[in-house]
């Protein structure tokens, strides 16, 4: 039996041939180092995500999240949800407050579940991955399994908004989070904790709407980490991932800049420190690539 | 005068006996301070170290002690001989701890010690030991003026303290504002809504107590003496006049709403639908006693709507109206608003406002006035057009930037008017005679003091009669008449009840130190008093004019009266006097004098000036002891005198040092003028009156105007002191030395 | 009597209490105490300057300024970044309350046409809700095509050299404008949002009903 096990739930943008499905590979390799068991809520949906407001009115979107409450409930029972994106475990998160808040809305939820055959008795734990790591395994723990340190890489620990506001990882504060530096230390890397942009919004779906305001903030983002010095960007979130990358060529085109600064996930970071090779650490998923981390994961482990 | 017998002693503790040769300060104790008894000891504020001093006095006949160890702010109670007169001089904060360890700086520093150690002994030979006050007054009763909720706590306060109390009000009921309103802002959990005032209680607290005496339907007639010994004549509606024995006085003689009437543009006076704060409060208790609907006074409409104009009259900065913000008056709106709102939800409500000031618990309260549906505009009212029983109220909206918002149809409009002080007659301001055809409105004299400077207790600002702003608080400048409540600064219910408590506390402070003959703060427990060699005297007035606190009268003949229990012992009636007939036992013309005149100052050739440092020792004495606790280190060549007050600076101390060599004098005072820092309020600004007079002196001595140099220091300026003395030197170097040297 | 003029009829001068009862979220507006860190703290507002912060929104709510409010680009432009929401010292869900206003106005008609966040969320929701899964693909041709057709070509080229990037790195794969991923229980799921939109509708029905 593995030593930690939780209901998975991945979401959208970690599905194959998705954005984030780069992300998912990693997770899956760090997860087998530190024996952490995913299991997959069977038939998940889509959290609805912020940005589905105009149409979702406010039931509809929790009632989205709390058929992945049941389905959880109904195939694993007893186990907290994790995810890994930041806004399916915002959004979840947020429908698990206001459901335990208002007696009228959990029946109204119950009600419109029924339809789908679905119950939902206990709320269940929303959890994101970060917050197993830190609270359930801790950085002891997670750096027991470094064989190889990414010494003199030098890392910008970029949050941004979703696994920080409004709830926010425990004992972290919203203005400046220093979960995500601490981890660049705990893999052996550099991390930089003055840089002063680690939780500016990198615009979130403005990026497809409006996409000139989110690449004015986009710009902030990379250029404040490049001007520290940074040789890549980590994340916990996959819109920032997405965001913070590919639109360095836009940002390059529209303000003369240079940008190219690979954008990884911890848990990206974390799989190549724990000796996995470049695949396991979906390092091929790179619309930038991260050369440097590439050569390490080239290196072989010292044991 | 006794025969006296002086002694010096020297410290050789806290690194003295290391840094300066303690055996040659002796020396110069017996041969220049012509000590016939001085000693070194290692350790002198220890207890063997004090027993050696107290066995000299008990056997050896000494009756006049300079100790030469650390700050006379340090190890007070060690060295304290209160039969004796005692000097002591800084060898600690004032020498080592400013000089640096180094061979080349050995010399100078050692010369310092010295120096001190001279200026010390001819100190103390010019002082006596304080004998304290023999006219005192023993009186235990406070006075209490005003029966409102300041004046019934303070009452009540002192009495449960066993002070007993004379209350006068000069209404036919105790109360005052807060019995006339429905209710009071809440002062407890959770914050939520009105409460009741309380009022009644306390008048019945009041009424209740037997050590409370109350007179309503009165005045005060007459307030004469001192503290612990006033005499107070008391008015009453019958016309007998009662005298009591009262011991300190509490002036709790509230406010009044500022007048409508003078914002005609708001609507004040216009309409009977503009009422201020006490008008809705009277129409809440109307609507309490009846159905509980507020209606319009015009035609008796139930208010369906109703508008709450902030700051009316308040905070103008033309200059026109009330400068300040009363800082209640937000709440009061908030807490009438939910007069409206707790009755019927339905009613409009709307409070505009520029900024919505309602410190601690305060916020809760408007949170919860929010919950309820008030509406919070944040704009600034123009103009209140009354048109037949409603009114348009006209305001720039602030947030929305709209310079033509309105709302029509309003059935009432509150103004929040403010708070303006009963403070009496201001005494500062000569009384303008009268205009022939005009009837004018004098204010009446709260207190009627027979005090040479005037009948009431002097105003600070805008006619609020507090004295200092940071460290005092319920001081007046008449020592033993303390002022709370609204008259000393815009306050609510909660403000006031917490002003009376402090304010009683501080009365019965002053009546027990007047019965022991010793000061108030800040010299407290002082037994020192000035003393008038009245053959002297040229009946100038300058002492009775100048003290602070009015604290001399004149006599028949215009020659001065001190009395000694009003007295703050600042000195400035000694530093006034221009033919020096003032001093203290152990403050003097003379005691600074001799300490100037003992230095050595070294011939022009020795290329080591003298600076003579005459610093306040309210704030400019511990900042250079803390400059010495810090270790930064400043210029061997000043030597420093405490003084009481840049206030008691008498001319002739510079003149002196000038004379005798010194090569420049630095006077350290505290900030004065309006945000005066002043102790003794005015202290530091008469001084500098003095000073501007110095230049003339200079021009005699045929010297350049860098020989005196006032400086404004305050307590805090711990590193920039030494660097302003440092600078100071270095000027003086470029001057070039005193021509005075060597005579 | 169209949805609009049917509640604005029932409200008649109290938009406060429209809001509050029609908005998710809606009754915090009244608590708002205009201090303007939400206007401070928001990221769109820094870049571009809102029309409207939401400080302001909100005063023109209790204003009654109706049209204004509900015709408003202003709420369209929320990055959902949350930063006003840990932020306000009153603690209201502002982001929300932004969200709610926005719907409101989505559903009484009275939003911006072509707003370009507008349209994006309702591409959104459509998106996901169809077979219970986004469909990134679809989602982003949907969005290019929105002002038709020649400009969604140009919109297409204008984010080749991203696409093409995503594609390398197997991020964005072209098969999903066919298949896709999808939930099994797309059943289920149509028929459960359906009784959730039901109840939700009935609801706000009756709050207006009295």
């Amino acid at each position: 039996m593995a030593k930690h096990e939780y209901a998975f739930y991945p979401g959208c943008s970690s599905q194959k041939g998705a954005s984030a499905s780069n992300y998912l590979t990693s997770v899956e390799a760090m997860c087998k180092t530190l024996d952490v068991k995913l299991t997959e809520i069977p038939d998940w949906n889509c959290c609805g995500a912020s940005i589905g407001y105009a149409e979702a009115g406010e039931l509809p979107r929790h009632v989205m999240n709390a058929r992945n409450f049941a389905l959880s409930e109904q195939h694993l029972p007893g186990q907290e949800i994790v995810a890994t994106c930041a806004a399916c475990w915002l959004g979840a998160r947020e429908t698990r407050e206001r459901l335990s808040h208002s007696d009228t809305l959990m029946a109204d939820t119950r009600e419109a579940l029924k339809e789908a055959g679905l119950i939902i008795n206990e709320m269940p734990n929303i959890r994101h991955m970060v917050e197993v790591l830190i609270e359930d395994l801790g950085f002891d723990e997670m750096k027991k399994y470094v064989v190889r340190p990414l010494e003199g890489v030098k890392i910008a620990g970029y949050v941004g908004c979703q696994t920080n506001r409004p709830f926010g990882v425990d004992g972290e504060s919203f203005e400046n989070p220093q979960y995500l530096d601490k981890m660049v230390e705990m893999v052996g890397a550099e991390s930089i904790p003055e840089y002063e942009q680690k939780v500016t919004c990198c615009g979130g779906a403005l990026a497809f709407s409006e996409p000139e305001k989110a690449q004015a903030q986009i710009k902030d983002i990379v250029e404040s980490a490049y001007d520290h010095g940074a040789e890549m960007i980590v994340t916990p979130c996959p819109l920032c991932q997405a965001n913070v990358e590919i639109y360095q060529g836009h940002v390059n085109k529209k303000y003369g800049t240079k940008f190219n600064i690979p954008v990884m996930y911890y848990s990206q970071l974390m799989v190549v420190a724990y000796g996995g090779d470049a695949k396991a650490a979906g390092l091929n998923g790179q619309v930038i690539k991260a050369r440097r981390l590439e050569e390490i994961a080239a290196k072989p482990v010292k044991r | 005068m006794a025969d006296i017998k002086v002694a010096a002693y020297i410290c050789k503790g806290c690194g003295l006996g290391e840094r300066l040769d303690t055996d040659a300060l002796v020396k110069v104790a017996q041969k220049d301070g012509k000590v016939p008894l001085a000693k070194s000891h290692d350790f002198l504020c220890n207890a063997e170290g004090v027993a050696m001093i107290r066995n000299d006095i008990a056997n050896e006949g000494v009756t006049h002690i300079m100790i030469g160890a650390c700050s006379r702010r340090a190890k007070t109670e060690a060295f304290y001989f209160p039969e004796n007169a005692v000097a002591r001089a800084n060898l600690r904060e004032g020498v080592i701890w400013i000089r640096p360890d180094t061979d080349e700086a050995r010399e100078t520093t050692q010369e310092m010690a010295e120096d001190y150690i001279r200026m010390g002994c001819a100190e103390v030979k010019a002082m006596t030991a304080p004998g304290g006050n023999p006219v005192t007054g023993s009186s235990k009763t406070l006075l209490v003026v005003g029966g409102g909720v300041t004046g019934m706590t303070t009452a009540i306060e002192a009495s449960k303290t066993g002070y007993p109390v004379v209350l006068v009000e000069k209404t036919g009921a105790l109360g005052g504002w807060a019995s006339k309103l429905y209710k009071r802002v809440p002062v407890h959990e959770p914050y939520k809504s009105p409460a009741d005032t309380g009022v009644g209680e306390l008048v019945s607290q009041v009424l209740g107590d037997s050590n409370i005496k109350v007179y309503l339907n009165a005045t005060i007639a007459k307030t004469d003496g001192a503290p612990g010994r006033f005499i107070v004549d008391i008015a009453t509606e019958s016309g007998a006049t009662h005298t009591e024995d009262i011991g300190a006085i509490v002036q709790a003689s509230g406010f009044t709403l500022y007048d409508m009437n003078k914002l005609p543009e708001l609507g004040g006076g216009k309409s009977p639908n503009v009422v201020d704060q006490a008008g809705l409060e009277a129409l809440a208790i109307a609507a309490a006693a009846g159905d509980g609907v507020i209606r319009r006074p015009s035609d008796g409409q139930p208010v369906k709507s109703v508008v709450f104009v902030q700051c009316a009259g308040q905070r103008d900065p033309t200059g026109t109206h009330l400068a300040y913000c009363s800082g209640y008056c937000c709440n009061t709106s908030i807490k009438q608003a939910m007069y409206f709102k707790d009755a019927n939800p339905a009613v409009d409500t709307t409070i505009i406002y520029t900024d919505l000031r309602t410190p601690g618990n305060g916020e809760d309260f408007y949170r919860s006035a929010q919950e309820k549906g008030v509406n919070f505009t944040k704009g600034k009212v123009v103009e209140v057009v009354p048109n037949g029983a409603t009114s348009t109220v006209k305001f720039h909206d602030l947030i929305l930037g709209d310079t033509s918002a309105a709302m029509a149809d309003v059935d009432l409009v509150v103004l929040a008017t403010g708070q303006v002080p009963n403070s009496g007659v201001n005494i500062e301001v000569p009384a303008a005679p009268a205009e022939a055809g005009t009837v004018e409105v004098k204010p009446i004299s709260i207190l009627n003091l027979t005090y040479r400077q005037g009948p009431d207790v002097p105003q600070l600002k805008q006619g609020f009669t507090d004295s200092h702003f940071i460290c005092f608080p319920y001081e007046t400048r008449r020592t033993g008449i303390y002022t709370a409540g609204p008259v000393r600064r815009p306050m609510d219910i909660a403000q006031a009840r917490e002003d009376a408590t402090g304010a009683a506390l501080k009365a019965i402070q002053a009546l027990e130190n007047a019965e022991l003959g010793r000061a108030a703060h800040p010299r407290s427990g002082d037994l020192s008093f000035p003393k008038v060699r009245l053959e002297g005297c040229t009946q100038c007035k300058r002492c009775t004019v100048e003290c602070p606190f009015g604290a001399i009268d004149e006599d028949e003949k215009r020659f001065p009266v001190v009395n000694e229990s009003r007295c703050r012992r600042c000195g400035t009636c000694m530093g006034a006097c221009p033919v020096r007939v003032i001093s203290f036992e152990n403050y003097s013309i003379n005691t600074v004098g001799a300490q100037i005149k003992a230095v050595d100052i070294p011939d022009e050739f020795a290329e080591k000036p003298r600076i003579l440092i005459l610093a306040c020792e309210n704030d400019a004495y511990p900042a250079l002891d803390m400059a010495g606790m810090n270790r930064i280190e400043y210029s061997a060549y000043v030597r420093t005198i405490p003084i009481r007050c840049l206030g008691s600076l008498n001319t002739i101390w510079i003149t002196d040092a000038l004379n005798a060599g010194y090569d420049g004098v630095m006077l350290m005072g505290c900030k004065s003028g309006d945000e005066y820092q002043c102790h003794f309020v005015k202290g530091s600004e008469l001084g500098r009156t003095r000073l501007s007079k110095i230049d003339d002196t200079l021009k005699t001595l045929n010297l350049e105007s860098e020989r005196v140099r006032d400086l404004e220091v305050a307590i805090t300026d711990i590193k920039r002191l030494p660097e302003m003395i440092n600078k100071y030197a270095a000027e003086l170097v470029a001057v070039g030395p005193s021509p005075f040297k060597g005579f | 009597m169209s949805a609009n003029t049917a509640v604005a009829e029932k409200y008649r001068n109290n938009f406060l209490k429209e809001i509050e009862e029609q908005v998710e979220m809606g009754d915090w507006v009244k608590m708002c105490m205009q201090c303007g860190v939400c206007s401070g703290s928001c990221p769109t507002n820094f870049q571009s300057a809102w029309e409207h912060p939401p400080q302001e929104l909100f005063m023109m709510i209790r204003a009654g300024k109706r049209e204004e409010v509900l015709t408003s680009s202003s709420m369209w432009n929320c990055t959902s970044c949350y930063n006003c929401i840990v932020r306000c010292p009153r603690k209201l869900p502002i982001t929300h309350i932004m969200h709610g206003i926005a719907e409101y106005a989505h559903r009484l008609g009275m939003a911006p046409k072509m707003q370009p966040t507008r349209f994006f969320s309702g591409l959104f929701w459509k998106n996901c809700t169809n077979t219970g899964r986004v469909n990134e693909l679809k989602l982003s041709m949907g969005l290019y095509f929105k002002d038709g057709f020649v400009q969604g070509i140009k919109n297409g080229m204008a984010m080749q050299a991203v696409a093409l990037g995503l594609v390398k790195a197997k991020r964005l794969n072209v098969m999903e404008l066919f298949s896709g991923h999808k939930c099994k229980d797309q059943k289920g799921i149509q028929a459960m949002l359906k009784k959730a939109y039901e109840i939700e509708r009935s609801r706000k029905a009756a709050k207006m009903a009295g």
